[in-house]
């Protein structure tokens, strides 16, 4: 038994084991069953960290420090994955790879569905930030009952959290579409009812909006998923499988095929079997393909990353170097020749392979992940969710769940569909910087303090989207690789200053019971404590050197400033310079509101009471976290770096 | 030249054991209120019995004998005298490659046939043990209504096992006209009754059309045995050199037929008694009503149009010209696309506008009504493999919807949406249990609506792209078509669904509202273990549902409609139709050697055996 699958299922279900505990307490141990919770959500924190450590020593330290292409490529999912069904395929436990930390299950066989989970350097550091905000968002969650409007539901809220935190670590571990997507789904309802019951005024309206938004994505991603699932993929996987696919057809529709002996039969099979997975990796390997094949002309020559058709080649290469007989030669070549026909036929029949499908299904996941993330227009139930749900939800909605619309552009769309990632590389890269701008205009003209906080969620969800989408040439692949790492460290940053926002806000609003940025003034009087750890979390936000929220923006500002689509290089300078700009937007809006919170003075809230030590204690790991990131990135980008700019490399690599 | 008609009778009562064991029970029951002791007791428990003994029969032959033992062995129980009685009465084991004709070929006996009778008899036990733990009928009543309700699945199975238009409108006829009398069991409500009334009337209309159409079929093709009829159907649209052949007749006999099962199955255009009924009714006759029956016209849908459709046009390796069915295919997608279209769009809008929760649930269940015929719209296996798993998960979650509906009305005498306002704080079991079977329908994972609909897209998705690789783009459109207007419904469904538990959960309680005193509700062990169970099957089902998948796919595995020498025919006829010109395309259509049945032979086949 492999123990890294055990360790990523409790690392998942754990939350689910401990909802389900909440059953047995009596309805009045209300407090009781808060810590159960809030123990649920330590345990699975303490979960993340130990795979941290294994995965951190197993799988990148052995690589040595070096960082070269042969290691990225080594500990890559692509490479484990591999290495992992070779050890299953030859049925031998004692190859079992106990900590490649990428591990599969079969579970409904009849559409190849398996319960594939992985980790590696994009989902690792988002694993981590959802386990760490779930459990200071549980903290924050001890006074809960004052938002449920005297119906005591301690425990459906508790059981809805663990839901939710299930369902976020689900979709980041699964490497299995089908799974990704139960896990993408299992997340709306504990959301819609959290937002629904516990929220604010508008309640009802906010929560059905996300819904309904959310919804719609989802069945964009559904067709897509559909899509993928029918097209053939037997040229990506390996052999083996192929085989057993075929064994397979024979045993199912045996009948129908030609042939009397069951060689033949299997035979036949073997020629018509079509391989569909929705495993993300092998649909990976086919989007790269469809990248080189549409990207060189339409030549299956240029096509270098189907198993089958490399290994012929290689076969051929190592006999013209060990000066083989003519006949052998001339057989291994004939041999390529014809998987590259085969190849060929398919690459010019299925309609993966045609520009059409790659453009629709990434606009589909682009549509379906947007809204998620929320790239404007489809951000406007941002506002609403953020503006009514309790505190410790908007933690997790902004801290958690934008992250994984991030999350499923690097991991899935921009994989699948590359060759239309790059052909609308311009227009993703516009829609991110029209984000900055647009959402750093719209925080400063808000009142509302948790507006203007999920505004300047959209503005900095938008650096995200323009480092992922500043496409670049072989050339210039280091300039795409500090784009897509600084979306990543963004999506950390971002994920640590929005939730220490919102809790910071939610504290305040704890006293005030109001959230009108012009009736506040004077809060450092009576708070000082409050206001600094408040000016730290804000200036972290802001951008300010030294701070998390630094890194990824300047690491996307310098990318973008090479984006040159179509050589049109003033089209990167232009979109630098406006996503630089919108720092100054940032900090007037963001100093703005620190000025009319603190300064000043104000006889009506004199006698308030200083932020407690249960209230720092939600904090303070958030604040060190903001500084320690900011002064010493390595600490993530050490393990992070390797994945993301593996993912660029496969990407940009294919023109002949 | 009739194909494997069994040689005797006895075989035919054998496979038909599990319904002879329904008639039994019913008959029992009608003497059994002659009897002075029994006249006045409850006969619920009697009809639980005779409906779990009819389960397990088909349970047996489903195994068949090697299964069966199996089992046995498993259970050590294979050598005893009672593993003996169970394996001799799983003599007549399933047809393992192929169907068999029951009663000189007026009933089907095949995986299809067991597959569905296994789902009505749970359907019937699950319904029966509603009714005992909501108390309608009261025990005066009770021999009637268990009457009725066995009769009406009787009909069902027939339905589901028809292989002669004949047989078809006589299961129709024998699934309706309880449902008529159930519809308006609650005597003395005016509801009810007029429930029932609109109900048969609709019905009778929808019958004699019907019966138009079969009669106009077996007329122009001289049989109403299902196998032959649609050769000869298939052959009468298949082009000749002249173009397309058109017969108006022929067009209005199929319309008239669709119209007959669109009745049964409250598709639109022809739903609109089902609001009417449902709200008359009391709920569990609705639940059943809108599992039961629903499953027993689309499974008599998949028969006609698999039949027509000859088998799936879909296979491995015959190349796309040499596939008769094709052009009939042609016409029949379309038709049933816009059919289902309609009927799932309508349905979802419909719904939102609902005040009365049984109202809005007859409206879900002609939404769904329209999923499952989006599934039977491909024409292919996968296709009919998606309906069954449909239905089995429709099953779960609209009966487990309806039972809540039924302890709700018990609790709160209203079925009304307004008097459910907060009623999470008076009956929670009740409330999370219907917010399970909801979002089951409205197709969240992972419960089993979910797994359901998504192979109902897969199978869409999937065969748009194949017959898109025959060459047959219009078809495919549809179906890609059929799939995004699928996609569409679900997001529009999810308003009213989470409209009715926004107003058991989210609204502020009725009392507080109208200013009464706040009341919990009792919630009875019986329903709450009812509902919850069912609960419980929806998530288990939608999580591990590999195992009634292999089963769905091996039912349709044998779907095997039209025998290979009867497809041969076929062409060789349409090759004819094609040498002789355009020479009256219906009956050079006919296969060569068939004029014996051409002329009366159709109706009498029973009478032949």
């Amino acid at each position: 038994m492999e123990t890294d699958l055990i360790w990523m299922t409790l690392l998942v279900f754990v939350p689910s084991v401990f909802a389900l505990g909440l059953l047995l307490f009596p309805r009045k141990w209300e407090d009781a069953m808060c810590w159960w919770s809030l123990l649920g959500t330590a345990v699975t924190l303490g979960i993340s960290i130990a795979i941290f450590i294994n995965y951190k020593s197993g799988v990148v330290d052995r690589q040595g420090p070096n960082n070269t292409r042969a290691d990225r490529v080594a500990m890559s999912l692509d490479a484990r994955t591999a290495a992992m069904d070779e050890a299953a395929q030859e049925g031998s436990s004692a190859q079992f790879k106990q900590n490649d930390w990428v591990a599969r299950y079969p579970w409904i066989a009849r559409f190849n569905i398996d319960y594939f989970l992985g980790i590696d350097g994009i989902s690792l550091p988002l694993v981590l930030l959802t386990t760490l905000l779930s459990f200071l968002a549980m903290l924050a969650s001890f006074h809960i009952k004052r938002y449920d409007k005297g119906d005591r539901f301690v425990r459906g809220y508790c059981m809805l959290f663990l839901l939710l935190e299930t369902g976020m670590l689900g979709t980041f571990v699964a490497l299995d579409f089908f799974l990704f997507y139960i896990f993408w789904e299992v997340m709306l309802l504990p959301m819609y009812f959290l937002i629904g019951i516990w929220g604010g005024p508008r309640r009802e309206y906010a929560a059905i909006k996300f819904f309904l938004y959310t919804l719609l994505g989802s069945v964009f991603i559904l067709i897509a998923l559909l899509a993928f699932y029918f097209s053939n993929m037997r040229d990506f996987v390996s052999d083996k499988v192929v085989a057993a696919r075929a064994n397979r057809l024979v045993e199912t529709e045996g009948d129908r095929l030609p042939g009397q002996q069951p060689q033949e039969k299997l035979a036949a099979a073997k020629e018509v079997v079509r391989v569909n997975t929705f495993d993300l990796i092998v649909l990976a390997r086919a989007g790269r393909a469809a990248l080189q094949y549409l990207g060189n002309d339409r030549n299956v020559d240029a096509v270098t990353v189907a198993p089958a058709v490399e290994e012929a080649k290689a076969k051929v290469a190592a006999l013209k170097e060990a000066n083989a007989a003519a006949d052998d030669i001339s057989r291994a070549e004939k041999e390529l020749a014809a998987l590259k026909a085969g190849l060929n036929s398919r690459l010019e029949s299925e309609w993966f392979f045609t520009p059409a499908f790659q453009l629709t299904m990434f606009l589909f996941l682009l549509i379906g992940f947007a809204i998620k993330v929320p790239v404007f227009p489809f951000h406007t139930w941002l506002p609403d969710a953020h503006v009514e749900a309790p505190t410790p939800i908007s933690m997790i909605l902004a801290g958690v769940l934008l992250k994984l619309g991030g999350y499923g552009i690097i991991r899935i769309a921009y994989p699948i569909c590359p060759w239309a990632a790059e052909y609308l590389a311009a227009w993703v890269a516009a829609f991110g910087v029209f984000n900055i701008v647009y959402g750093a205009f719209a925080a400063m003209a808000q009142t509302d303090f948790k507006k203007l906080v999920a505004y300047s969620s959209v503005s900095h969800m938008g650096y995200v989207i323009l480092g992922i989408a500043v496409w670049n040439s072989a050339a210039n692949s280091d300039a795409w690789s500090w784009g897509m790492n600084g979306a990543m460290y963004q999506m950390i940053g971002h994920g640590i200053t929005s939730a220490g926002m919102f809790f910071l806000v939610g504290v305040i609003y704890d006293r005030a019971h109001h959230r009108n940025l012009d009736n506040f003034r004077g809060l450092f009087e009576p708070m000082p404590l409050y206001g600094g750890v408040s000016a730290i979390i804000f200036f972290a936000a802001m951008g300010l050197p030294g701070m998390c929220g630094f890194i990824g923006e300047v690491m996307v500002v310098f990318s973008a400033w090479k984006f040159a689509p179509g050589g049109h290089q003033w089209i990167g300078i232009t979109f630098a310079i406006l996503a630089a700009l919108t720092v100054v937007l940032t900090a007037a809006y963001i100093l703005w509101t620190l000025q009319r919170v603190f300064m000043g003075t104000n006889p009506a809230y004199k006698n308030y009471p200083d932020i407690t030590v249960w209230e720092l204690c939600c904090a303070i790991p958030l604040v060190i976290l903001a500084v320690v990131l900011g002064v010493f990135p390595p600490l993530v980008l050490n393990w992070m770096e390797p994945s993301v700019t593996h993912l660029v490399d496969t990407l940009v690599s294919f023109r002949m | 030249m009739l194909p494997s008609i069994d040689p005797g009778i006895t075989n035919s009562l054998l496979e038909f054991l599990p319904e002879l064991v329904l008639v039994l029970g019913i008959v029992l029951m009608l003497l059994l209120r002659l009897v002075g002791s029994f006249n006045r007791s409850h006969l619920g428990g009697f009809s639980l019995t005779i409906g779990v003994i009819a389960l397990f029969v088909s349970l047996l032959q489903a195994l068949g004998e090697p299964g069966l033992k199996s089992v046995l062995e498993a259970v050590s129980l294979a050598e005893s005298s009672v593993g003996k009685t169970i394996l001799s009465l799983a003599q007549t084991p399933p047809p393992a490659q192929s169907q068999s004709m029951m009663f000189g070929g007026m009933l089907i006996y095949d995986q299809f046939t067991i597959f569905l009778r296994i789902l009505l008899y749970v359907i019937l036990v699950l319904v029966i043990l509603l009714t005992m733990t909501t108390g309608i009928p009261d025990a005066e009543d009770s021999a009637d209504f268990y009457c009725l309700l066995l009769g009406g699945t009787l009909g069902m199975v027939l339905m589901a096992a028809s292989a002669h238009l004949l047989m078809v409108f006589l299961a129709i006829e024998m699934a309706s006209l309880p449902s008529y009398a159930l519809a308006g069991f609650l005597k003395g409500r005016r509801q009810s009754s007029e429930a029932a009334l609109k109900y048969v009337v609709y019905g009778g209309g929808a019958a004699g059309i019907m019966l138009y159409g079969i009669s106009l079929l077996a007329g122009k093709f001289g049989t109403g045995y299902l196998p032959e009829l649609s050769i000869s159907l298939a052959a009468a649209f298949v082009p000749s050199a002249e173009g397309i052949p058109f017969d108006p007749i022929l067009i209005l006999a199929t319309l008239f037929l669709l119209i007959g099962i669109a009745f049964k199955l409250a598709a639109v255009p022809f739903h609109f008694w089902c609001p009417d009924v449902f709200e008359g009714a009391a709920a569990e006759v609705a639940g059943f009503l809108s599992v039961a029956s629903k499953a027993a016209a689309l499974a008599l849908l998949a028969r006609l149009t698999m039949f027509v459709g000859g088998l799936d046009p879909l296979t491995l390796t015959e190349p796309a010209k040499e596939l008769p069915y094709l052009s009939i295919i042609r016409y029949l997608v379309p038709t049933l696309a816009v059919f289902a279209a309609i009927t799932a769009t309508f349905g979802n809008l419909a719904a939102y506008l609902q005040t009365n929760l049984k109202r809005l649930l007859a409206y879900s269940t002609i939404a769904h009504a329209g999923y499952m015929m989006m599934a039977l719209c491909t024409l292919t296996r996968n296709g009919v493999d998606a309906m069954l798993f449909y239905l089995v998960a429709y099953l779960f979650m609209n009966l487990g919807a309806f039972a809540v509906v039924a302890y709700l009305r018990n609790q709160t005498r209203s079925e009304d949406l307004a008097d459910f306002r907060g009623l999470v704080r008076r009956s929670p079991i009740m409330v999370v249990t219907l917010s399970v079977f909801l979002l089951s329908l409205l197709g969240i994972p992972p419960l089993v609506g979910f797994a359901a609909k998504f192979q109902v897209f897969a199978a869409l998705f999937n065969d748009g792209q194949r017959y898109f690789e025959l060459g047959e783009k219009g078809i495919g459109t549809t179906l890609l078509v059929l799939l995004l207007v699928g996609g569409v419904n679900t997001v529009l469904s999810a308003f009213y669904y989470l409209k009715v538990m926004k107003v058991m959960i989210l609204d502020p309680r009725v009392e507080d509202l109208e200013g009464q005193e706040a009341q919990r509700y009792p919630e009875p062990i019986g329903a709450s273990l009812y509902t919850g169970v069912l609960a419980v099957l929806v998530l288990l089902l939608g999580i591990l549902w590999g195992p009634l998948v292999t089963w769905s796919q091996r039912t349709v595995d044998r779907f095997r409609v039209t025998p290979g020498k009867d497809r041969s025919m076929l062409v060789a006829s349409a090759a004819d139709v094609e040498a002789g010109g355009a020479g009256g395309v219906g009956r050079a259509a006919l296969p060569k050697g068939k004029g014996n049945v051409k002329g009366k032979g159709g109706f009498d086949k029973g009478k032949k055996q």
